[in-house]
């Protein structure tokens, strides 16, 4: 039977987004030219730059291409789109490595404030915002972005919905973050905790989270599976609140486009409510929801037996998204925040207890019968330990939410204790656990390159971890009793520098802890190097097929 | 502004009390009623089974 030859032509969208890239790429150029600022026309230069390049990539996927488009099934077997998902997974790693780094540089520097080394682009109120948005929305944002594009297509049973879009999703969330890190370092900042981005960057990356959020439903929308899985769920929420906090904090008006300063909308304390209502809700549904998603899917999927209840995950997912929303106001306890919104908040973060134990409870419990692994298998190990450092934390998040704990935590070392209890048990460890599932299921090897590795990543990172948290919670305690400590004259007992000598030595200490989760990270990214490089798959492949003998 | 304040608690006291518990009664109905349970269980096997 003669059947035509299709012939190649570029799609709507190929064409559509090498047109708006050409376009923007101009536009950028004028804005770098005509630019008030040199760190304001780097960035446009920066904007240019990529735009450019997408053109160019776009015509060279166009040239190399077959005529058909990749198909959706291939046999009756879906033909799921993993190069987006290999490329966060990657990218995960290298801005981790980045991400932790400088925050062992900003604890270095906080024991021994020479190594501000006396430069603008060095000093740590620069370093910080870049160590913290390093690590969550690079670090942790990437994760997301490859386990949510692998998770929805495994779990529908589909390939990935879009062509290009996938590929912009990932590609743009990381030129953000690009902009993002070189403006803090360049000066360029809104002064927002977590939404430090001003408000170019801040409109690109709506139009990246738009793409993802259309990307995610319309995958879900034709999926074969007739349930949708509880994962799914969480991401779901991490995407929609994640867009819609976003939009709520950095309603500004630019000065002009040739600039990058801008003014925000909100004034006053109602500014300060918005932003942490932005800031508890970047952990509740970034650092929370999105994470709880990875350990639906992945701990289920490493032990091989189904979540414990499922039942309890549609209550607790629902409980977890509509009490997170209001915990925000604990963020400002003793301000000028009226005092009922003080309470409220208080009293939103004590009632998280419960739906955040029922997720913990939900993950440890999917263990059940299957104990034994947590011996012999590292990688489930960690997302274990992962689930117990989120009980923890969100123990203590409640407790510390409370207006009596938190005049004497607030504003001190607890608070980053506190934090890092969250991100580096929980949300480090729940990412590395995916990390080390996802390598070889990428790569189709058939497992990790050495299991010994990941063994010591765990236990070099727990230490860290631990020596970390605890000497926080000295710091911080001290500190907090030392700031309130009164003479018998009613004058206070000592001064801001008496206290911050005393916190010296526990500096010390987080910087060790930090060096340790590092060198914990590097092992790791060793161990996937050698994993995707193939080493020790061909020596145990004769292995793998054992001889048959015929029955006699 | 307590006027305002005054009305707002008002609301929130009572309907938004309401609502919160109304919608947890309705996940609870959704989640535990015993004619979803195969439904959920097969959910749950959904990560497992490979293709």
């Amino acid at each position: 039977m003669a059947h035509t030859v299709p012939t190649k032509q570029m799609t709507t969208s190929e064409m559509g987004l090498a047109i708006v890239a050409a376009v923007f790429a101009l536009f950028a150029l004028v804005v770098a030219a005509k630019a008030h600022t040199p760190e304001y026309a780097f960035h446009a230069a920066i904007f240019a730059i990529a735009a450019g390049a997408s053109v160019f990539a776009i015509a060279n996927r166009y040239f190399d291409r077959p005529a058909m488009l990749p198909p959706q099934e291939i046999d009756g077997r879906p033909n799921y789109n993993m190069g987006p998902v290999k490329f966060a997974t990657l990218a995960s790693l290298f801005w981790g490595i980045a991400g932790f780094t400088v925050g062992l540089v900003i604890a270095l520097q906080l024991a021994w404030p020479a190594l501000n080394l006396g430069l603008p682009w060095t000093s740590f109120g620069r370093l910080r915002p870049l160590h913290t948005s390093a690590v969550i929305f690079a670090f942790g944002g990437n994760v997301l972005l490859a386990t949510s594009f692998y998770v929805v297509q495994r779990t529908s049973r589909v390939r990935l919905a879009g062509d290009l879009a996938p590929w912009f999703v990932v590609l743009g969330y990381n030129l953000f973050i690009v902009v993002a890190g070189t403006g803090y370092v360049l000066g360029i900042t809104q002064g927002k905790e977590y939404a430090e981005p001003e408000w170019y960057a801040d409109l690109f990356l709506t139009v990246v989270w738009v793409v993802y959020l259309l990307v995610f439903l319309a995958t879900l929308m034709k999926r074969k599976e007739p349930h949708i899985y509880v994962a799914n769920w969480f991401y779901l929420a991490f995407i929609v609140t994640i867009a819609v906090l976003h939009l709520g904090n950095n309603a500004t008006v630019p000065v002009s486009v040739f600039s990058p300063k801008s003014y925000i909308v909100w004034a006053g304390v109602q500014d300060a409510m918005v932003q942490w209502w932005y800031g508890h809700n970047a952990v509740g549904f970034f650092l929370t929801a999105g994470f709880l998603a990875i350990m639906y899917y992945f701990i289920p999927k490493r032990a091989n037996r189904p979540v414990y209840s499922y039942r309890l995950s549609i209550i607790h997912f629902w409980a977890l998204i509509f009490l997170y929303i209001w915990a925000g106001p604990h963020h400002l306890h003793y301000t000028a925040l009226p005092d009922w919104a003080q309470t409220l908040g208080m009293t939103f973060s004590v009632m998280l207890w419960m739906p955040s134990w029922g997720g913990m409870i939900n993950g440890l419990m999917t263990l059940s019968g299957a104990w034994d692994k947590l011996r012999t298998d590292p990688v489930l190990r960690m997302m274990v330990v992962s689930v117990a450092f989120y009980g923890m934390s969100t123990f203590e998040g409640p407790l510390m939410s409370v207006k009596a704990v938190n005049s004497l935590s607030h504003y001190t070392d607890w608070t980053i204790g506190h934090v890092h209890s969250g991100a580096l048990g929980w949300v480090g460890y729940v990412s590395f656990g995916a990390i080390y599932c996802l390598v070889p299921w990428l790569w189709n090897r058939r497992e990790m390159y050495s299991l010994r590795l990941v063994n010591w990543h765990f236990w070099i990172s727990t230490l860290g971890i631990v020596l970390y948290i605890s000497a926080m919670w000295v710091s911080g305690i001290l500190q907090g009793l030392m700031w309130r400590a009164y003479t018998a004259l009613g004058f206070l007992e000592y001064s801001f520098i008496e206290t911050v000598e005393a916190m010296h030595p526990f500096y010390v200490i987080r910087a060790l802890g930090g060096l340790l989760f590092l060198a914990g990270a590097l092992i790791m990214v060793v161990n996937v190097w050698r994993t995707i490089a193939g080493a020790g798959e061909a020596a145990s492949e004769p292995a793998a097929i054992p001889a048959l003998v015929p029955a006699e | 502004m307590n006027e305002t304040y005054r009305m707002l608690a008002e609301f929130a006291q009572t309907w938004g009390l309401l609502y919160f518990v109304a919608i947890f009664a309705g996940v609870l109905v959704y989640a535990l009623a015993p004619s979803r349970r195969d439904r959920f269980d097969a959910a749950a096997r959904l990560p497992l089974q490979e293709d």
